[in-house]
Order: structure tokens, then C-alpha cells, then sequence
């Protein structure tokens, strides 16, 4: 990676009561996509806003191509696009005087930076001259993505842009961002779904206000070290209790229609598995090992933290 | 600048694809001013009276023709005695007895101080102060032209002087007020509602964010509705003197500067509202509570601030509307010129000043 894009240093930040960022750190590559993964109220939000400039550190330092975004916040809102938790749209304006708002405000027009959201925009310009309020949710989220990139943005901040969105529609998102990536747009994105994980190029998993860790997506599950196995019969619910009464169990977590389970040694395999749990009672079982995916590594970091 | 034009187009099409706000904003006014005017006017027409007359001389029956050929009382029953008054008012219909005196001409025009005796019905306390009012302006008419008496005084009656407002024309009263009430409804109420839909919306977040100042966003939003209230002064005005013959005795262009003035106070008051919540229904209470309620009550728009306890005339004193009401009484109804208004119209500018150094300071440039 060239020369970092976004800097934080010990960002913190609290309200009345609550400590929504604590001490977070991270430096992000010009052009990467950087993801930040963690639950609903992990601080993923506050974090951004205090990135945007709407929010003012507690403690800690932040700069967006080497502007500090509390002295310089004047110059960094010029580089800088960005895309609230809900769509920042004008409902009563139609999809073209949204996206031409949008331009005139940060001093350009839609036809300089055409290019940069044609890809999206073709898709949503049928509808030009209807009103934002009556498009679908990845209609708008694609509208959004257009208004925050008119003015070609240094660095682009979405925050959970995919939430509420259906899965097609969240799919063709990420295909975006990763054409977006090629015009040396640095990206950061946050979203409470883990399987986008593995679209970034890397991320930080986020918790309760701190960065359980920060790498690419594949080190982080290459690095997890425990077995894994994917368990599948026909009465989920007593699987999951009957998997937590087997010995050297550290964690059973339901994904889809089976269990993922980690262990906490490497002498169990499939076999030992599938004849403690017909003992059970359990039938049409189905064990096999897999490999951790990012979901496992992340349960599994927030259950070794606590 | 370009950028603030785009800004200002932005709130012409939110405002425009409003129709209906849009015409309730420019309706009300005409509709205020119909209800004010016809409606809950304290003008009164055919009140019924009887009269006592003792001395059923030449000048009662004049004075009596004077009283009935005026509109505003229709004589009901002539009464023999003065035992009659009690049941006649416990029945409820008569508004007001007229007892003459006996010997009334005689002491009218010799002595001067022939006495008539008003009594009135004051269980409706605004309707016998009116009719007193009345009964005493034709009383003191008829001794004016009646030029009959030698004495200087002829002190009948004590002089009550309808100064202004010679025939106790309601509407008179009500226009300034009606303009006072519906300009901080439209300017702080409208502003404070469009500021704090953006906060709710979520797009403040990006108009922050984007390279536009904070007193271009207040800015542009206020605009188009100094222009909707400017129109409406000149609707209320211009309806108020076609229907109701209101005049604007004094100079328009300075009436339309004073109104300017006080629609950008009710903008600061509006603006400082939207800073002070997020959510568009809190900001809208506030405008209607905070500054509609006041304004009627405490402005003397309806009650006289000289008859309030000492607490609320002093609270009174720090009401915008109050001034401002002040300043186009004297202007449309007396005539006058800045000369005479300037003290009021410089304590309106300098709570401007306050309001929008105030605002503007608790505009934020962030979230928080």
C-alpha cells in the first residue's frame, strides 16, 4: 500500500454514559477498501462520524490524506464523500435534481464526473424524474452511492450502506466498490454483515467500541487454529445444546441450517462427533471439518475478549 | 455563490412540491383575516335598549332619534318607571337602559349638566363597555353640533374620544395584530420545521459534511420564506382595505421596511428554535406555544398590556410582536412617520441582532 489515506491514533469519543469508541487506532491505504465489521451499537457510526468531521474526538487524532480532521475539518470536507447510516436523500426531489444538488454543493457538475457513477447511475436514470421517496431501498442506496460520489471523492465513507437492502441488490453494491477501488478511491465501508467481510480488502472486526483486530480477510482465517466442523440434522434447536455437552466444545453457533462448531483441541474429528450425538438420539447427521470462515473467527474473537 | 444557488433552487422545489402547505401558507392569511374580521369582530349592531324618559322634552327626543338612527341600538320598549329596569334585565334581552332626567333640556341648556344615566348589562363585560362606549360618542356628538348651550362646558356627559377608530371599527384593531400573529407563524414556525426535517431526514449529516458554510444552509432556507411572508403582508393589507376599507394612512414603502424587519426577527426566532431540538414535532409546539400563544396574548394584540399585573407587562415588554404591533398601528391608522416610530423600531432591530447572533452562534458546524 502507498502512503496511508486515513490515519486515527487513539480515537475516542463518549456520550452521557456510554463509551462508544475507545482508544482506536488504524491507518488506511490510498485505494483500499477497508471494511469495518461489528454488531449494531460497536461504534461503527460514531467512529465515521468523528472520520467526517461531524463529531469531535475526545481523546486521540485523525487525519484524511494527511488533513487533521478536527483542525483542517474546512479542507477535509472538500476531499471527502460521505453516505449517512440512512440515506441522506430528498424524498420530494426527483432522482435527477438529488444528483444535481448534490453536485452544484460541493462546486461541480454531473457531467465532469460522469464517469465516475456512470456504471450506477445508468441503472437508476430510467427513473430520473421520479421522486427518490418512491424507489426501492437499493434503488435510493445506488442514488446515495451516486450524490456522495458526484464530486469525486479523495475518500469515500459509507456507512452500512448494505443495511436494509435486498441480497441482489447488496451483491451489485459490492461489484461497485470494487470497480470504484480502480479509480483510486479510498473506501470505507461498515456493515454489520460479516459474509461482506471477505469483499474488503481488509477489516477491522469492531466491538464494543474497540478493534478486536485489523487484517486481511484470509489471514484472519487462515490464522484461527481451531477445528471446525459444520454439523447438519433435523432437530436444530436440541443440536445446538446437545453439541455444547461434548467435551472440548468452545462454541456452537447456528449458520443457516447448521451448526458451525469450534473445538478447543485438534483429537476430535467427524467420526467421535457423529457417535456422541446419535447417543443423543440425533438422526440424519451430517459432520464434516471445514474450514473457519470469517463469521467463526469473528464469534470466536468476541467470546475470547469477554 | 453557485453553490448557494444550488442551495436555494434545492428549498424553492421542496417548497414548491408542497402545494398544500404552500397554499394553506398563502390561504391562512386571507382566511385569519375573514374570521377576525366578520366573525369575531366586538363590533356591535341592533342592540336592544330601552329608555327611561322622564322629561319627554325636545332634546331627549332628539338625543333618543340620534341614539336609534345610529346602527348600533334598536329601541326595544320605552319604559314608565324605573322599577321596570330590574326584571327587564333579569330577562335578559335588553343590553342597555338610557334614563334621562326630568327637566332635561331646560338644565341642558342653562346649567349644562343635564344627566343621563347608562346602565348596562355587564355580565358580558367587553359588550357594555362597547355600548357605553357608543351611547357616550353620540352623546357627546349631539352636544358638539348642537352648539345651543352658551356655557363653555356643557358637561353633560364626560368626553369619550374614539380617536382612530372613529366609528369602533373591530377589523382596525385586529389587522396589525392579525399581521403580527400570522408573520411569526409562517417565518418561525416554516423555518424551524424546515431546518429540523433535514436533522431528521439524516441529509444535515451530508449538508455538513459538504463544503457549504453553516450560514449558507440557514441562509437558503430562510430566503424563500421572507419572500412567502413579504407576500402575505401584502395580501392582509391589500385585503384588509378592499374588504374592510382599512387604510394605510402613512407611508406604505415604510410599513413594508418595518414588516421586513419583523419577518426576519420571527426567521432568527425560528432558526434558534431548530437549534435548540432535532425533531420536527418538538420544533413545531415550541413555534406554536413559544411564539403564536405569546404573541396573542402578550402583544395587546386582544388584551390591552396596560391592564395586565406588573410580572406580565414586564414579560410583555421583551415580546417582539408587542413593538411591531406598536409601529403599524402608528403607521396605518395615525399616519405617522419614522420620526415617531424609530424608538420601537430600533428596539425591534436590536432583538434581531440578539436572536440571530444567538442562532447563528448555536448553529452548529458539527453534530454535537
Amino acid at each position: 500500500m502507498e502512503k496511508n489515506a486515513v490515519i486515527a491514533e487513539n480515537l475516542s469519543k463518549s456520550f452521557k454514559k456510554v463509551n462508544a469508541v475507545k482508544s482506536v487506532s488504524f491507518g488506511i491505504g490510498k485505494g483500499e477498501l477497508f471494511g469495518f465489521i461489528g454488531p449494531d451499537g460497536a461504534g461503527k457510526s460514531t467512529l465515521f462520524r468523528m472520520l467526517v468531521t461531524l463529531l469531535l474526538p475526545d481523546e486521540g487524532k485523525a487525519s484524511i490524506s494527511g488533513l487533521d480532521v478536527v483542525s483542517d475539518f474546512r479542507k477535509v470536507r472538500n476531499i471527502l464523500g460521505y453516505m449517512p447510516g440512512k440515506f441522506s436523500l430528498y424524498q420530494d426531489l426527483t432522482v435527477e435534481q438529488n444528483l444535481n444538488f448534490y453536485a452544484t454543493i460541493f462546486g461541480t457538475t454531473v457531467k465532469e464526473n460522469y464517469h465516475l457513477i456512470k456504471d450506477i447511475y445508468v441503472q437508476i436514470e430510467p427513473f430520473k424524474n421520479r421522486l427518490a421517496g418512491n424507489l426501492s431501498g437499493g434503488m435510493k442506496q445506488k442514488l446515495a452511492l451516486s450524490c456522495a460520489l458526484i464530486h469525486k471523492p479523495e475518500v469515500l465513507v459509507l456507512d452500512e450502506p448494505t443495511t436494509g437492502v435486498d441480497a441482489v441488490s447488496r451483491k451489485e453494491f459490492w461489484e461497485m466498490l470494487g470497480r470504484l477501488k480502480h479509480e483510486g478511491i479510498t473506501i470505507l465501508v461498515s456493515t454489520p454483515y460479516m459474509d461482506e467481510a471477505i469483499l474488503c480488502d481488509r477489516v477491522a472486526l469492531i466491538q464494543d467500541g474497540s478493534i478486536l483486530r485489523i487484517d486481511k480477510p484470509d489471514e484472519i482465517t487462515k490464522s484461527f487454529g481451531k477445528p471446525v466442523f459444520a454439523v447438519k440434522s433435523d432437530r436444530t434447536h436440541d443440536l445446538i445444546l446437545d453439541l455444547k455437552s461434548f467435551r472440548g466444545v468452545e462454541a456452537a453457533n447456528l449458520f443457516g441450517n447448521q451448526v458451525h462448531v469450534v473445538m478447543n483441541n485438534s483429537d476430535v474429528d467427524a467420526g467421535q462427533i457423529t457417535t456422541f450425538l446419535k447417543e443423543k438420539g440425533q438422526t440424519s447427521l451430517d459432520v464434516r471439518e471445514i474450514e473457519a470462515g470469517i463469521e467463526d473467527c469473528f464469534i470466536d474473537l468476541m467470546i475470547n475478549k469477554s | 455563490m453557485k453553490r448557494f444557488a444550488g442551495f436555494l433552487y434545492k428549498e424553492i422545489y421542496h417548497i414548491i412540491r408542497d402545494m398544500r402547505t404552500l397554499i394553506v401558507l398563502i390561504g391562512m392569511p386571507v382566511v385569519q383575516l375573514l374570521l377576525f374580521g366578520y366573525v369575531l369582530t366586538n363590533e356591535i349592531k341592533d342592540a336592544k335598549i330601552a329608555i327611561l324618559d322622564h322629561s319627554k322634552d325636545e332634546v331627549t327626543s332628539e338625543l333618543t332619534q340620534k341614539f336609534l338612527s345610529s346602527g348600533y341600538f334598536k329601541l326595544s320598549r320605552e319604559l314608565q318607571s324605573e322599577n321596570e329596569i330590574n326584571t327587564l334585565f333579569q330577562e335578559g334581552d335588553i343590553k342597555e337602559v338610557i334614563v334621562f332626567e326630568e327637566d332635561f333640556a331646560r338644565k341642558f341648556e342653562k346649567d349644562g349638566n343635564a344627566k343621563i344615566q347608562i346602565i348596562n348589562d355587564a355580565s358580558e363585560p367587553n359588550t357594555a363597555n362597547l355600548l357605553v362606549n357608543y351611547t357616550n360618542a353620540i352623546i357627546s356628538d349631539y352636544v358638539r353640533q348642537s352648539n345651543r348651550t352658551s356655557t363653555a362646558a356643557p358637561g353633560i356627559i364626560p368626553e369619550v374620544q374614539m380617536a382612530y377608530n372613529a366609528n369602533l371599527k373591530g377589523v382596525f384593531m385586529f389587522v396589525p395584530g392579525i399581521i403580527a400573529m400570522l408573520l411569526i407563524l409562517i417565518s418561525a414556525l416554516m423555518t424551524s420545521i424546515t431546518i429540523t426535517r433535514e436533522k431528521e431526514l439524516g441529509t444535515m449529516e451530508v449538508l455538513l459534511v459538504s463544503p457549504l458554510r453553516p450560514f449558507q444552509i440557514v441562509l437558503g432556507k430562510v430566503a424563500p420564506y421572507i419572500l412567502i411572508a413579504f407576500i402575505n403582508v401584502v395580501i392582509i393589507l391589500l385585503v384588509s382595505n378592499i374588504v374592510f376599507h382599512v387604510p394605510v394612512r402613512g407611508s406604505v414603502v415604510l410599513l413594508l421596511a418595518e414588516s421586513t424587519l419583523y419577518i426576519i426577527t420571527a426567521l432568527s426566532l425560528g432558526i434558534l428554535i431548530s437549534t435548540i431540538t432535532n425533531s420536527q414535532q418538538v420544533a413545531m409546539m415550541l413555534s406554536l406555544i413559544g411564539l403564536m400563544l405569546p404573541t396573542i396574548m402578550l402583544s395587546g394584540f386582544i388584551y390591552p398590556v396596560e391592564n395586565m399585573p406588573l410580572p406580565l407587562q414586564i414579560i410583555c415588554q421583551l415580546m417582539p410582536p408587542k413593538w411591531f404591533i406598536i409601529i403599524i398601528k402608528n403607521i396605518m391608522l395615525k399616519g405617522v412617520g419614522f420620526t415617531y416610530v424609530w424608538k420601537e423600531t430600533l428596539v425591534l432591530l436590536g432583538m434581531t441582532a440578539f436572536f440571530i447572533t444567538l442562532s447563528v452562534k448555536k448553529f452548529k458546524n458539527r453534530l454535537e
